[in-house]
């Protein structure tokens, strides 16, 4: 296996850790660092295959799009830190009301 | 003067104008107001240019700051994107009116660069032509619109904002994973190119499902709506408006173009259309019980949001390609949905802001005290039931004929039961506003703005419905090297 591919994996693997968490746990913290996680993954999936052969540079273009993706991860993650201290002042605890309750 | 009218870069413009707008707004506090609806005026007459550069010279293409594709973002705009243009421009200057007198002076300030960024984000999600700029512009519209769902900051507004958010996310990342899958197989983003070298393999499978999953999120098909009914349902009433007629239609129309451009060649199999049409019908008859099981108004619009996707959906099953008869009645029940149901959450508004609540029950004598409202929920539930002559019939009609046509009754039968049930739920609303409510209240005023706002949407849905010819011919302004040529 070429390490391309081992990277691509490991990515992979990031984003499924990250889905089980996001659907498992009920704190609103957890939930958005595993979203995180899963975007980590995303980039690292990017960025791996961007690597064509031995002696040939890297492509640039999934680099570029992994930078506009971190840019848009962070502004996602402040919104929702923000979202979730106010909901957290507003009831008490930081995790979202049962689906279920009308 | 005319040959500068045309050769104006308009698309441009569609997206530059909002975004400058926002700024200002945000600069300029005390004038946001007039900002706003400056720009919501402007966006309405860059469409109008960009609609006759697409009558004279066919579809439109612009290469930003003159990099085409591959490497370059281009702008693309055919029909459809005309289309939904039209109906953002049009939909959101109604909003714009409506929020002028809607929102008091500290939520307005906050309000009003949201919205224009959001607009922007629209516009520039119609104008795209490559799934990478796609991406981009589904986050900043699933953020601009998380932001405005928590705008009042009352408990329900930020779960309910919460919770949209989350679901945002993980359906953006799913897309993502899709778009990096595509580049890495085929080496470009660009829709045009990319439908011209895909094949199947297991790789193109997996990005078909990351993507369709993950716009099948956003646009909350049955059984991925959870996230809806508390987000639309809390929202101020244009907020509301504006996600249930606007944002979820951007996702909707990113899975219809990968559908019937990008993923043509390979989706052979009937299956994962049949499934598709299988959630849509779920949908509708899911949505509209709930509907009907709602004590509280905007929640049951909400769930009728629900049931009217899954009308939607059947296209999947029904439309053999771009411009079919089935493909026609989806694009016209996105119109005429978003205009129908704007009215419907305006008017939602509208009884909140005179009765203080949106207790179905305790609607008080609303057709003699707000008749203008009345009148427009009335005709907005026209449109949403699909009775002649309005825009859901035309819609209704277009995706029952492709059904008899390739004698899917079960989809005839679903279809014929959705209305049925909608007519069920509008009015068990209709019946309640004649009617004096056993605990009668204190009743606010509500500014002529807001009330004509709701009703001249209303009063558009159903002009829609003798429309149909001029906007069908609009819709079919498309690229010929895509309906033929490249899937074979």
């Amino acid at each position: 296996m070429n390490p391309a591919n081992f990277y691509a994996l490991v990515g992979i693997g990031l984003f499924s850790i990250g889905l089980f968490a996001l659907i498992m746990n009920d704190h609103l913290l957890r939930k958005i660092l595993a979203i995180n996680i899963m975007g980590s993954g995303v980039f690292l999936i990017l960025v791996a295959l961007g690597k064509r052969a031995e002696n040939i540079p890297a492509d640039p273009v999934p680099h570029a799009m992994v930078i506009t993706g971190i840019v848009v991860a962070v502004s996602a993650t402040a919104l929702a830190l923000t979202l979730m201290l106010r909901v957290a002042a507003e009831t008490g605890q930081a995790i979202l009301p049962d689906e279920g309750e009308k | 003067m005319q040959n500068a009218f045309i050769a104006f870069p308009w698309a441009v413009a569609l997206i530059l104008l909002p975004l400058a707008g926002a700024i200002f707004c945000f600069l300029f506090p005390r004038l946001n107001r007039t900002l706003g609806l400056m720009t919501s005026f402007g966006i309405g007459v860059a469409v109008v240019g960009l609609g006759w550069q697409l009558q004279e010279h066919g579809i439109y293409r612009h290469a930003v700051s003159g990099w085409g594709a591959p490497l370059g973002i281009e702008l693309y705009a055919d029909g459809l994107s005309l289309l939904m243009l039209a109906t953002t421009a049009l939909v959101g200057f109604a909003i714009s009116v409506y929020s002028t007198a809607y929102f008091n002076p500290t939520l307005s300030i906050r309000f009003w660069p949201i919205w224009l960024c959001l607009l922007a984000a629209l516009n520039a999600l119609f104008l795209s032509a490559d799934i990478f700029n796609l991406y981009v512009t589904l986050e900043l519209l699933g953020l601009s619109a998380v932001a405005l769902t928590a705008l009042t900051g009352s408990k329900e507004a930020l779960s309910g904002g919460m919770r949209y958010l989350l679901a945002t996310l993980l359906a953006s990342l799913a897309y993502l994973l899709g778009v990096a899958l595509l580049y890495h197989n085929f080496g470009s983003v660009d829709i045009t190119l990319l439908a011209q070298q895909i094949h199947a393999s297991p790789a193109t499978w997996a990005a078909l499902g990351l993507m369709g999953a993950g716009l099948m999120l956003k646009t909350a098909i049955f059984p991925l709506h959870f996230w809806l009914p508390p987000a639309h349902g809390s929202a101020p009433a244009p907020v509301s408006a504006l996600l249930s007629a606007l944002v979820i239609k951007a996702s909707f129309y990113i899975l219809l173009r990968l559908w019937f451009t990008l993923f043509e060649p390979i989706i052979e199999s009937e299956t994962i259309n049949s499934l598709l049409g299988l959630l849509g019908c779920a949908a509708i008859i899911w949505g509209s019980v709930q509907a009907m099981r709602q004590t509280r108004l905007k929640l049951l619009i909400a769930y009728s949001t629900v049931a009217q996707i899954g009308y939607l959906f059947l296209v999947f099953p029904l439309a053999t390609s771009m411009g079919s008869t089935a493909w026609s009645g989806a694009a016209y029940i996105i119109i005429s949905h978003a205009l129908a149901k704007s009215a419907m959450f305006l008017s939602a508004g509208n009884l909140l802001t005179f009765g203080g609540h949106d207790r179905i029950s305790d609607l008080d004598r609303v057709v003699q005290r707000l008749p203008l409202t009345a009148a427009a929920f009335g005709l907005a539930g026209v449109s949403i039931m699909g009775l002649p002559p309005s825009g859901g019939f035309i819609g209704k009609w277009l995706l029952l004929e492709a059904a008899m046509i390739q004698q899917r009754w079960d989809l005839v039968a679903v279809m014929i039961l959705g209305g049925l049930l909608a007519a069920a739920y509008i009015f068990k609303v209709i019946g309640r506003t004649f009617t004096q409510a056993p605990v009668t209240h204190e009743a606010q005023s509500v500014s002529a703005t807001m009330q004509w706002s709701a009703l001249l949407l209303a009063i558009g849905a159903i002009l829609l419905g003798f429309l149909a010819l001029p906007v069908l011919s609009l819709l079919n302004i498309s690229d010929p090297t895509i309906t033929s040529g490249v899937g074979l």
